[in-house]
C-alpha cells in the first residue's frame, strides 16, 4: 500500500511537473553560473560556470521545445553545445598559455586593458 | 642634319653634362669634370653655328627654324607645345650663350681648379645653359617662364655657391627673392595677355599685335605688357629691383660673368625684343621703360663712380648698361637693343673674367686699393682688360661704340624717345667712362699699392685664351652694325645688324630719317664726353692720386649718399622688409600662437577632461565588465516586461 502510494505519489510529481519547473531550474543554474563567472578568480572555475550557464539557456531551449511541441529548439541546443566545445577549447588555450606564463591560473593577469 | 636633331642637341647637350657631373659630383676632379662640361656647351655651341647657318642659307621672307617636340598640355582652349624656333632674334642670343658659355667654361677649368666643390660648379653651370636656352628658344611664353625660373634657380644656386659663409648664402638668397617678385608679375603679365588673346605663342600674339594700338594706361595691352616689363626688371636688374645684382658678386668671378653680365641678365631685355610688336603698340609702356631705362643707367653709374671692389664696380656697370638697353627698347631701337646686348656680353663677359685673373692673382683679394700698377705682371690681362674698357667707354672702332651711339641716336630721333632721354644716355655714357677708367686706373695703372705678402702673377693660359678671344670679339664685335652715316665713307658698308633683323622689327610709327650733321653730331658730342671724362679720371687716379680725395672730402654728403647706394637697401628693409617682417611676426604672436593654437589646445583639454571622467569605468576587470553586461540586461529586460 506504502510502495504502490509512493509509485502513485512518484507518478504524481513526474506527471506534475510541468514547464515552470524547468524555468525555474534553469535560472537558478543561470544564476549560479554567473555567480561563479562574475566572482570566482581562477580561470578554470570561470570557463566552467560559463558552461554551466549555456546549459541552462539549453534547457530553457529544450523545456519550450518540448511545450509547444516543436523542433527548433532541439536544433538551437546543437548549435549551443557546439559553440560551447568550439569556446571551451580557446578558453583552454588560453588559460595553459597564461599558465606557462604567470605558472598561475588567476584572473588577475588578464586585468591589462585598464583606462 | 634634321633641325629637330640639331635643335635637341643644342638644348640637351648641356643637360646630360649636368646629369653626368650632378650625379658624381663628390668624385669628379676639375680636370673631369671641367672637360665633360665644357665639351657639353661646346657641342651646343656647334649645333647652334649648323642652326644658325641653316637659317641664314634661307630666303629671308620664311627665315625661321621651328621645332615642336610634343604637345606640353592642353586644357580647353589652352594649348602649349614644347616648342622651340630659332629666328633671327633668338640666332644672335644661342651663339651669345653658348659660345661665350663656352669660353666661360673653360676659364672656370682653370678660376675654379682648387675648389672642392668644381663638380656641383660645373654641373650647376651646364644647368644654367640648359635653362637660358629654354628660355631664348621657347616658342611661347610658358616655355620661356621654364627657362626663366630655372635661370633663377641657377643664379641661385651660383651666388650662394660658397654657401658656407653666411653673407654669401644670404645674398643667393636675396637674389632668389627679389627675382621672384619680378616673376609673379611676369606672371600676371601672362594672365593679361592670354585672357586678351587667347595665345601664349609669340608668333601669333607679334601677328595679333597691330590689331590693338591702346593709348590707355589701363588697357589689356598696356599692363599686360606693363606686368611683363617688371617681370624683366627683377631679371634684368633695373630700378627697382636691381639691388640683388651688387650682392650677386658674392659668387665665383666667372659666374657674375657668364649669368649676372653676358646672359641672364639680358633675358629681360631679350624677352621685350621678343614681343617688340606687342611693346610698341602700348606707348604709355613704352615711356615706362625708357624712363626706369634711362634712370638706371645713370643711377648705377654714379653708384660704380664710389665703389672700391672690382667685382662691385663692374656689377653697378652692368646695371647701367642694361639700363642703356631698357632705354633702346622703350625707345623703340629693339635692334639696337639687341646690338648693345650682343656687345655688352662681349666686353662685359672679358672684363668680369679679367678682374676673375686679377683676382686670382691677389689671392682672392678683391679691393681696388690693395692694386695698382698690375700692369706689369699680367701683360695679357692688362691688354685684355684694356681692350674691353676701350669698348665699354664707347671708342670708336670698339664694339660699345657702334651699339651706345645707335641706342643714343635712336633715344634722340626716334618718336618714342627726346632729347631729354639722349642727355640720360649721353650723361651715363661720359660716367661710364669716368668709373671705368677709375678702375683701369686703381687696378693696373700707376703705383703699386699690393701688400708686399702677395706676389701677382699672370694666370694659366686656360684662364688667357678665353680673355684674348673675348677681347678680339670686343674690338670687331661692332663692326657688322656699322651705322650708314660711317659705312657710306668706308666704301659703303652696309649695316649688316639692321639687315639681319629688320623683318622681326616692328617699324616705329612715325619715324623720320635721322639727318646727317645730327647723326655725326651726336656722336662726336659722346664720345668727346666719353673720352674728357676718361682723361680727367686718368688725371685724378694716377696724376694726382689725392685730388679725388678732397673732392670727394668736399662734397662728402653727396658722396657718401652715393657710396652707401643711396641706402636703397636700408629705404627695401625699414620700409617694406621690416615692416612685413613685424606684421608677420605680430600675426604669428597674437593670431597663431594666442588664438589658433589656444582654441585648438581648449578643445583637446575639454576632451581630455571629458575622458577622465568615465575613464575610471574601464578598470581592466572582466568580470566587472560581465558584470555590467549583466545589470544591462537586466535592465533592458525589466524596461521590456514592465512596460
Amino acid at each position: 500500500m506504502r510502495a504502490v502510494k509512493v509509485e502513485h505519489m512518484n507518478n504524481d510529481i513526474i506527471n506534475n511537473i510541468g514547464l515552470n519547473h524547468y524555468l525555474i531550474l534553469a535560472a537558478l543554474l543561470f544564476v549560479t553560473g554567473m555567480a561563479g563567472v562574475l566572482l570566482r578568480r581562477n580561470i578554470i572555475v570561470l570557463l566552467m560556470s560559463i558552461e554551466l550557464m549555456l546549459n541552462s539557456v539549453n534547457l530553457t531551449f529544450v523545456a519550450f521545445s518540448k511545450y509547444l511541441g516543436i523542433l527548433d529548439g532541439h536544433i538551437m541546443v546543437f548549435f549551443v553545445m557546439t559553440i560551447a566545445a568550439a569556446e571551451a577549447a580557446v578558453g583552454l588555450a588560453l588559460a595553459v598559455s597564461i599558465f606557462k606564463r604567470f605558472n598561475e591560473v588567476n584572473i588577475r593577469f588578464f586585468e591589462h586593458l585598464k583606462g | 642634319m634634321n633641325h629637330s636633331l640639331l635643335m635637341a642637341l643644342l638644348i640637351l647637350a648641356p643637360f646630360v653634362g649636368f646629369l653626368i657631373n650632378g650625379a658624381r659630383y663628390k668624385k669628379h676632379s676639375a680636370n673631369v669634370a671641367g672637360v665633360i662640361a665644357t665639351a657639353a656647351v661646346a657641342i651646343s655651341f656647334i649645333s647652334a653655328v649648323l642652326l644658325v647657318l641653316d637659317l641664314v642659307a634661307m630666303p629671308v621672307e620664311s627665315r625661321k627654324i621651328a621645332v615642336s617636340f610634343f604637345e606640353w598640355m592642353a586644357v580647353d582652349k589652352f594649348k602649349i607645345n614644347a616648342g622651340f624656333v630659332v629666328d633671327q632674334i633668338s640666332a644672335i642670343m644661342i651663339l651669345v650663350i653658348t659660345g661665350v658659355g663656352t669660353l666661360i667654361h673653360l676659364f672656370s677649368v682653370g678660376y675654379m681648379h682648387h675648389d672642392k666643390g668644381v663638380a656641383k660648379y660645373f654641373a650647376y653651370l651646364n644647368l644654367f645653359i640648359f635653362n637660358m636656352l629654354l628660355l631664348v628658344l621657347g616658342d611661347n611664353l610658358l616655355v620661356m617662364f621654364v627657362g626663366w625660373e630655372g635661370v633663377g634657380l641657377c643664379s641661385y644656386l651660383l651666388i650662394g655657391f660658397w654657401f658656407t659663409d653666411k653673407e654669401k648664402a644670404a645674398a643667393g638668397m636675396k637674389a632668389f627673392v627679389t627675382n621672384r617678385i619680378g616673376d609673379a608679375a611676369f606672371l600676371l603679365g601672362m594672365f593679361v595677355l592670354f585672357i586678351t588673346f587667347g595665345t601664349l605663342n609669340f608668333s601669333e600674339l607679334n601677328a595679333l599685335a597691330p590689331t590693338v594700338a591702346e593709348a590707355s594706361w589701363l588697357g589689356a595691352v598696356t599692363l599686360g605688357t606693363l606686368f611683363l616689363f617688371i617681370g624683366a626688371t627683377g631679371k634684368s636688374a633695373q630700378i627697382p629691383l636691381y639691388v640683388w645684382l651688387p650682392d650677386a658678386m658674392a659668387g665665383p668671378t666667372p659666374v657674375s660673368a657668364l649669368i649676372h653680365a653676358a646672359t641672364m641678365v639680358t633675358a629681360g631685355v631679350y624677352m621685350i625684343v621678343r614681343l617688340n610688336p606687342l611693346f610698341i603698340m602700348a606707348p604709355n609702356t613704352m615711356m615706362v621703360i625708357a624712363v626706369i631705362g634711362a634712370a638706371t643707367a645713370v643711377f648705377a653709374a654714379t653708384i660704380g663712380m664710389t665703389q672700391w671692389d672690382i667685382k662691385k664696380v663692374l656689377a653697378y656697370s652692368t646695371v647701367s648698361q642694361l639700363g642703356y638697353m631698357f632705354l633702346a627698347c622703350g625707345v623703340g631701337a629693339f635692334g639696337a637693343a639687341m646690338f648693345h646686348l650682343m656687345t655688352h656680353a662681349f666686353f662685359k663677359a672679358l672684363m668680369f673674367l679679367g678682374s676673375g685673373s686679377v683676382i686670382h692673382a691677389m689671392h682672392e683679394e678683391q679691393d681696388i686699393r690693395k692694386m695698382g700698377g698690375l700692369k706689369k705682371y699680367m701683360p695679357i690681362t692688362h691688354i685684355t682688360f684694356l681692350l674691353g674698357w676701350l669698348a665699354i667707354i664707347g671708342m670708336p672702332p670698339f664694339a660699345g661704340f657702334f651699339s651706345k651711339d645707335e641706342i643714343l641716336a635712336y633715344a634722340f630721333n626716334s618718336p618714342f624717345g627726346s632729347p631729354v632721354l639722349w642727355a640720360a644716355g649721353a650723361l651715363g655714357a661720359t660716367l661710364t667712362a669716368f668709373y671705368m677708367t677709375r678702375l683701369m686706373a686703381l687696378t693696373f695703372w700707376g703705383k703699386s699699392r699690393v701688400p708686399s705678402d702677395i706676389h701677382p702673377h699672370e694666370s694659366p693660359a686656360i684662364m688667357t685664351i678665353p680673355l684674348i678671344v673675348l677681347a678680339i670679339l670686343s674690338v670687331i664685335g661692332g663692326w657688322i652694325g656699322i651705322p650708314h652715316v660711317i659705312g657710306e665713307h668706308l666704301g659703303h658698308i652696309p649695316n649688316m645688324w639692321e639687315h639681319w633683323l629688320h623683318p622681326v622689327i616692328s617699324p616705329i610709327p612715325g619715324w623720320q630719317a635721322i639727318d646727317h650733321t645730327t647723326e655725326w653730331t651726336l656722336m662726336g658730342v659722346s664720345v668727346g664726353l666719353a673720352l674728357i671724362s676718361a682723361i680727367v679720371a686718368y688725371q685724378f687716379y694716377v696724376k694726382a692720386p689725392e685730388t679725388p680725395k678732397k673732392i670727394a672730402e668736399s662734397i662728402k654728403p653727396v658722396y657718401n649718399l652715393v657710396y652707401n647706394k643711396y641706402f636703397v637697401d636700408e629705404a627695401y628693409f625699414g620700409g617694406i622688409i621690416n615692416p612685413l617682417v613685424n606684421i608677420s611676426r605680430n600675426t604669428w604672436y597674437y593670431i597663431d600662437v594666442n588664438f589658433i593654437d589656444k582654441m585648438t589646445y581648449w578643445a583637446g583639454d575639454l576632451m581630455r577632461g571629458m575622458g577622465s571622467m568615465v575613464r575610471s569605468v574601464q578598470t581592466g576587470n572582466m568580470q566587472q565588465y560581465a558584470m555590467y553586461i549583466g545589470i544591462g540586461v537586466v535592465v533592458a529586460l525589466s524596461f521590456v516586461v514592465m512596460r
